[in-house]
């Protein structure tokens, strides 16, 4: 079947996706955009978390065709998507190739994509990614509590980020981001 | 495989008559593990998300009719003071992105011994509107479950909306697992107190083939305080009382030795969350008794 839907404010197509197939494999797959991760299929580990139509979820878990129509946006896109939120402007969204061409330099120059969010920056800064592998899904979990709740108390914060495991950091590392990218938005109020 | 996408009720019901194997997808925590991890091929999808009204919910006079695909957060935020005890046991499901995205419906259409909506909905009282192209049925949620993982929907129904008995007295849900988040139920209970009735009820999770009342327990314990006039005086349920509900809940439960604990363990737990939870929903329903006479 075809799918038709929005990934990180641009339209998108992807034809012969298998019906069964979860809108984690047509990302990773089919769009050629391997950050949001798979590590279990099956909910437990949230490192494929995505926004659909702003909310969280297991990417994995949603059926493809379930996307038809709604947007998603994933950790490649997070840096623009913040960027709008933060200062209004309309959206210039990030296109597969920006995504693609994405790397950690984590600079002020380049295009909207290059940049980092504040959630990204808090991570790098607290020293909160170790393999990396489950940082896109609290990357995108993080910036959704902070976007609800902009001064999140530690059982807020522990509570948002429940669906994330991690097997490096030991969470402490991570929580500290949080804590710093809510003082730093605060700061910048 | 097929993926169906009906864009109203009226088209799932027809599409589910047309095509009686095609199993339905709602939050998809359920159906997608199966179907990544292959337990499951089915010939055709139901998707039911794009269905507006199966996510919204009314609230009437003496129930709430839940749409089937209402997810587990809309239930936390908004429903807290009508169900109680559904919001508590959903604050124990998987974690915020489960939560997000699952449903009573897809825990019904499941019907898993361990889902945590079964007791709040036994405890709390609650029909399930199972709707085909034939019409209608209100089934009793307790006549729901037929088996482990069985429920009684026809091949061409789906379930619509559930109606639960907003809550008249206090309500309680209690849930053991090794932490707090994403944890399957090893055994779960729910009570609630009807003043208005006179009753009590209860529901028992993971610790039977399907999900039970414990009605030995309910019917004990009513008579027990009508005929100590507890209702009325708001005093403390004797601990010999209590001790006996603890024992009867544990009794009628049928547990099974598996992975995430032995039966006698569940037995023992059951008793222990039976009389906790009565505990703590008597303490409030003397405090509130209390409020109203010096109000
Ligand atoms: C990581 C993880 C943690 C979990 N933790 C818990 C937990 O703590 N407690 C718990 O109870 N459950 C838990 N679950 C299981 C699951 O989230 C729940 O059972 C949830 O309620 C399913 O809802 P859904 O909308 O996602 O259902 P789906 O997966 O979409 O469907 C489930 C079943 O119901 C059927 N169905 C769905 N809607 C309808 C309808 N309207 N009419 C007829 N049939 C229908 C489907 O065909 C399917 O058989 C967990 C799952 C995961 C992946
Ligand atoms: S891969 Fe989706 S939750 Fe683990
Ligand atoms: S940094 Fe390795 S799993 Fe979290």
């Amino acid at each position: 079947m075809r799918l038709t839907f929005t990934v990180n404010g641009r339209k998108q197509e992807a034809d012969d996706v298998w019906e069964g197939e979860s809108l984690l494999y047509v990302l990773r797959e089919r769009m050629g955009l391997p950050g949001s991760k798979n590590a279990c299929e099956q909910g437990e580990c949230g490192s494929c978390t995505v926004r659909l139509d702003g909310v969280p979820v297991c990417a994995c878990l949603v059926a493809a065709g379930q996307a038809q129509d709604r947007e998603v946006v994933t950790v490649e896109g997070l840096a623009d998507f913040a960027k709008q939120r933060d200062e209004g402007g309309s959206a210039s969204g990030t296109s597969l190739d920006e995504a693609k061409r994405w790397q950690s330099k984590p600079g002020e120059t380049g295009t909207a994509a290059q940049r980092l969010a504040p959630i990204q920056r808090a991570f790098i800064d607290a020293g909160a990614v170790q393999c990396g592998f489950c940082t896109p899904g609290l990357l995108v979990a993080a910036d959704e509590l902070l976007e609800r709740n902009a001064s999140p108390s530690d059982e807020d914060i522990r509570e948002a980020l429940s669906g994330n495991l991690c097997r490096c950091t030991g969470y402490e590392k991570i929580l500290d981001a949080v804590r710093l990218a809510a003082a730093r938005s605060e700061e910048a109020v | 495989m097929d993926f169906l996408r009906p864009a109203s009720w009226e088209e799932a019901l027809a599409a589910k008559a047309e095509h009686p194997t095609a199993v339905p997808i709602a939050g998809g925590t359920d159906v997608m593990v199966e179907i990544n991890f292959d337990h499951r091929r089915p010939e055709a999808l139901l998707d039911l998300n794009r269905i507006g009204e199966l996510r919204e919910w009314e609230v009437g006079e003496e129930t709430v009719r839940l749409g089937a695909c209402v997810p587990y957060t809309r239930i936390i935020e908004s429903l807290r003071a009508e169900l109680p005890g559904l919001a508590l046991a959903a604050h124990t499901v998987g974690s915020p992105q489960i939560r997000n995205r699952g449903s009573v419906g897809g825990n019904l259409g499941a019907a898993s011994p361990a889902g945590d909506s079964h007791p709040a909905l036994l405890a709390a009282g609650a029909e399930v509107e199972a709707v085909s192209v034939r019409g209608t049925r209100m089934i009793p949620v307790e006549e729901f479950y037929t088996g482990v993982k069985r429920n009684c929907l026809e091949a061409d129904e789906l379930i619509r909306a559930v109606h639960i008995r907003k809550a008249d007295g206090p309500q309680q849900f209690s849930k053991v697992g090794t932490r707090n988040a994403m944890v399957i139920a090893v055994c779960a209970f729910g009570v609630a107190l009807h003043p208005e009735t006179r009753t009590v009820r209860t529901g028992i999770g993971s610790a039977a083939p399907t999900p039970i009342r414990a009605t030995a327990a309910e019917e004990f314990l009513n008579s027990a305080l009508e005929e100590a006039g507890l209702w009325d005086s708001g005093q403390i349920i004797p601990p010999a009382v209590a001790r006996q509900f603890a024992e009867l809940v544990s009794g009628a439960a049928n547990p099974i030795d598996d992975v995430r604990g032995s039966a006698a363990y569940r037995r023992h737990a059951l008793g222990v969350m039976a009389r906790r939870t009565l505990g703590w929903t008597w303490e409030e329903f003397r405090g509130n008794e209390r409020s109203a006479r010096c109000a």
